[in-house]
């Protein structure tokens, strides 16, 4: 469902990031702000509220199941189709240690690459909020139009932190 | 290129995007002059294997007592130069060194190449290589299960891990610059970058998961890069053969790839700096860099070789003695010192001396190290191998000309892929280049204003 919205574009952070406290100011709750960029502005304060170690927890939670796995594997194959090799164990568990090191660590790579997938919304068709001229270096601050949503005091605040330009388009919700 | 006029204060020309995207979008005659050239050398190769695949595996210099010569030591000096691109760039990215971002993707790239090109060989090795896929380890029709105590399998498991790593550590940092190309272009390249760029916007939880991912990446990769050429170096060391049997192979192996990794990375890195006009990127304080780890790894390698020499040569047990003495003055003799001479005297020669750490002089050493961490491969199979336990059982190695092929066409198709990727792709992170040369808000010069918009100046 296509939903309008109002967006500036910046120059600089610094004024990307006097739009969002002024929208802020003005009453839209910060998780209605997109914020994009070409680059990450890691100091400032637009660029903090997304931070989250789920992804460290899903690779930690992947490698422990990669583990399990490899576990499972190399035991259940060695007494599946036992191979006596002069008297020694049938399960080695010294030898086994590298399959399943290699395992658990492909496995948390391999978690950390979906979770990341899916957490960013990744690979997206979507006409999402977005302007060619990020790819410029401006800095789109965005806000959806909702119902009741007064759409002059957005382009008030928008406009308050030094916006080249104010633009309405309709995009994905 | 861009002159100096063009350059901010920061060190990067205003130019930037541009500049890193013209390799994309314009191609000269020499691209395909080079193209051309690399790509001929990679056919010699091919010509070689197809006359060894219709002719047999005889048509090699190998022969009792010695059956593993040119071809696996392709695949362990491959997998060696391997540790250039991911390792590196992984430690860089988790120490935060600035002056990794021009760097990291051309390492990246070696990598992730060198991977595929090391791998062949086992395969390349193989009688029948059409029945390659017998060497993965899932059970059989023929009741035949993998053994896991093999370190042939251990090999499939590592390599695969690595390479699936990396091309995975390769390619997320792309994506943002991918988006970037795609906005950059119209009709097929959009279509093209737009699905590789996968909807990338660069909102900030998409840079947060980004960079978390990056962050876990760096440190499960280095473990793994570390278990791979110590699981190599187990192909020879789990063996009860005359100076293959040694605890020091596994971090002597590592320290090679490393050795061998960093000094494919500053040839590669001069090449295109020359050829894609990148000076204002690459400059020579990255060669710098570069070229004192070379000299740090040279005396690491200097100091395993000493090492194992020394522990050989004080047991004097007779067996290993025979391997020890072909090579300090026997018929290897030339080959060896010819090692020592590229792995250190040389690269000490050249990086001991500030002045001497130029692109020039960081090149020179490189290619030297390269030659000898070749031979180095080279001389750690053969002469083992010639020299086993009883004389009777002695033999020699010449390598013929199909080996010789293939080793050459290995040189060829990294330079032919690595110039495919560098036409493609921006070899140079251009999000990351930007991250650079973001000004450090936290120093004294900062505006009153930007300062009140710092997130770490609320409570």
């Amino acid at each position: 469902m296509a939903t309008p919205a109002i967006y500036g574009l910046y120059d600089e952070p610094a004024a990307a990031q006097r739009a969002c406290t002024a929208l802020k100011r003005a009453g839209v709750e910060e998780r209605e702000i997109t914020v994009i960029s070409s680059e990450p502005f890691e100091a400032f304060e637009f660029s903090q509220r997304d931070h989250s170690l789920l992804l460290f927890r899903l690779a930690g939670i992947g490698g422990l199941v990669g583990f399990v796995l490899a576990v499972l594997l190399v035991t259940g194959t060695a007494r599946a189709w036992p191979i006596d090799v002069g008297g020694m164990p049938i399960v080695a568990w010294w030898p086994y240690l590298v399959i399943i090191f290699e395992l658990t660590m492909l496995s948390a790579i391999l978690t950390t690459v979906v979770s990341l997938l899916i957490t960013a919304r990744l690979p997206s068709r979507r006409k999402d909020m977005y302007d060619l001229v990020v790819s410029d270096g401006k800095i789109l601050v965005g806000v959806p139009m909702t119902a009741g949503r007064p759409a002059d005091a957005i382009r008030q605040a928008l406009g308050a932190g030094g916006a080249v330009t104010i633009k309405t388009a309709d995009f994905q919700n | 290129m861009s002159g100096p006029s063009s350059q901010p204060a920061t060190g990067v020309p205003a130019t930037m995007t541009e500049d890193l995207l013209r390799p994309l979008l314009k191609t000269s005659w020499s691209f395909y002059l080079l193209v051309a050239v690399l790509g001929s050398i990679v056919l010699l190769g091919v010509g070689a294997f197809a006359y060894q695949v219709n002719t047999g595996i005889g048509v090699w210099g190998l022969n009792w007592p010695v059956f593993w010569a040119f071809d696996i030591t392709n695949f362990v000096f491959w997998i060696g130069i391997s540790h250039a691109g991911t390792l590196i760039s992984a430690i860089l990215r988790l120490v935060n060194a600035g002056w990794r971002r021009p760097v990291t993707r051309c390492a990246e790239v070696i990598t992730a190449f060198a991977l595929m090109i090391g791998a062949m060989f086992p395969i390349v090795h193989l009688g029948r290589p059409w029945l390659f896929f017998w060497l993965m380890p899932y059970p059989t029709e023929r009741q035949i299960w993998p053994n896991f105590r093999s370190p042939l399998v251990w090999d499939f498991f590592a390599i695969s891990t690595y390479l699936t790593g990396s091309l995975l550590f390769l390619y997320l940092p792309t994506i943002p610059d991918f988006a970037l190309v795609r906005d950059k272009t119209t009709g097929w390249r959009h279509k093209v970058y737009g699905v590789l760029a996968l909807g990338w916007r660069g909102t900030t939880k998409q840079w947060h998961r980004l960079e978390s991912a990056m962050q876990i990446m760096a440190i499960a990769i280095i473990p793994v890069a570390v278990s791979v050429h110590t699981i190599v170096s187990f192909d020879f060391s789990m063996a009860i053969v005359p100076m293959w049997h040694s605890t020091i192979f596994g971090p002597y192996f590592v320290a090679g790839a490393i050795f061998s990794g960093i000094a494919a990375l500053i040839i590669a890195m001069a090449a295109l700096r020359k050829f894609l006009h990148l000076e204002a990127y690459l400059h020579p304080v990255h060669f710098e860099n570069l070229g004192k780890l070379l000299l740090m790894m040279s005396l690491l390698w200097g100091y395993f070789v000493f090492a194992e020499r020394l522990t050989t040569w004080y047991g004097n047990e007779s067996a290993e003695m025979s391997v020890f003495w072909a090579t300090q003055r026997g018929a290897f003799a030339p080959l060896y010192w010819t090692m020592v001479v590229c792995n250190f005297v040389l690269p000490l020669s050249i990086l001991s001396f500030r002045k001497f750490r130029t692109v020039l002089g960081c090149v020179i050493a490189s290619c030297g190290v390269v030659v000898g961490m070749w031979l180095e491969r080279f001389l750690i199979i053969v002469p083992t191998l010639s020299h086993k336990y009883l004389s009777y059982s002695w033999g020699s190695y010449r390598p013929r000309t199909p080996e010789i092929l293939l080793l050459i066409s290995t040189f060829g198709a990294m330079g032919l892929l690595y110039t495919l990727f560098s036409k493609f792709v921006p070899i140079i992170s251009i999000w990351e280049l930007k991250v650079g040369e973001q000004p450090e808000l936290t120093q004294p010069h900062e505006t009153p204003d930007v300062a009140a918009t710092l997130w770490r100046t609320h409570p």
